[in-house]
């Protein structure tokens, strides 16, 4: 079984779903044992939807202007 | 872009450009903070200039966003911290978690990772990426902010999928790391304490 450091490592990846069916199964092991690693890939999750939350950037108005008259002085 | 003539051209750049607008100021904001105003009205001047070569208008938000990604890479590559002024050496092993864990900055709090996240508005988060080397920081912003796959990022940046996807996995780490230091040396860990 691989250990927690090697796990900690592959957490985002394992989360992103982007992991060869091996290596998924070697995470999904380890995680059945070991709650301190649940507990990061918990965080991990946490901090993808975290970065996701913050993507919204509102175009503050003044922008909004200058660029759609760039636009319309095309 | 084929339109016939200059003011159809016009016109569906102006409505194709328009409705990304607002998505490509997010992505600049992340990539280069307060220059995303100009490096987007750049995008828009370059795109423009480049418009036949968009094929389908439906591939027009990856098309202008790489347009964006090379205007932001220009922009700041004369600020950028270079990837080897950030110490990376032990970046892989770092634990965000475990650093919280171990440091206990809210004693008093029964979801201290929570709390710990909750401490940082949008201000911070822009702060944390852009101390980020730029390799590191556009697969991030691109992949986690902004939804793009890390084959259509590979596209984007014109790097192989693995080159990205090992950037994608230190720039991650690297951000951990980051929100850590940014958050100690501005007070954020103090703020609950008080």
């Amino acid at each position: 079984m691989i250990n927690c450091s090697d796990a900690v490592k592959q957490l985002w990846e394992y989360l992103d779903g982007a992991m060869a069916e091996s290596d998924r199964r070697a995470i999904e092991e380890h995680l059945d044992v070991c709650k301190r690693c649940c507990g990061e890939a918990e965080f991990a999750e946490e901090l993808r939807g975290f970065l996701a939350d913050h993507a919204s950037d509102e175009l503050p108005a003044y922008a909004r202007i200058r660029l759609t008259t760039f636009l319309d002085e095309l | 872009m084929e339109t016939g003539t200059v003011a159809g051209k016009k016109d569906l750049f102006r409505e194709l450009a328009s409705a990304h607008l607002e998505r490509l100021y997010g992505t600049a904001r992340r990539l280069v903070g307060p220059d995303a105003e100009d490096v987007v009205q750049e995008t828009l001047m370059k795109a423009y200039q480049g418009f036949d070569q968009l094929h389908e208008t439906g591939s027009a938000g990856a098309w202008l966003t790489s347009i964006l990604v090379n205007c932001c890479r220009d922009r700041g590559r004369a600020q950028a911290r270079e990837p080897e002024q950030v110490n990376i050496d032990d970046v892989d092993d770092f634990s965000l978690y475990r650093k919280i864990a171990r440091e206990d900055p809210f004693p008093y709090s029964d979801s201290l990772h929570l709390d710990f996240l909750q401490q940082f508005g949008k201000e911070d988060v822009t702060t944390v990426l852009r101390s980020l080397p730029e390799i590191y920081r556009v697969p991030l912003v691109l992949v986690h902010m902004d939804g793009f796959s890390t084959k259509e990022v590979a596209k984007l940046v014109g790097a192989p999928l693995g080159t990205v996807l090992a950037r994608l996995h230190r720039g991650r780490k690297l951000f951990e790391k980051e929100m850590w230091e940014h958050a100690a040396a501005t007070g954020l860990l103090k703020e609950r304490a008080r």
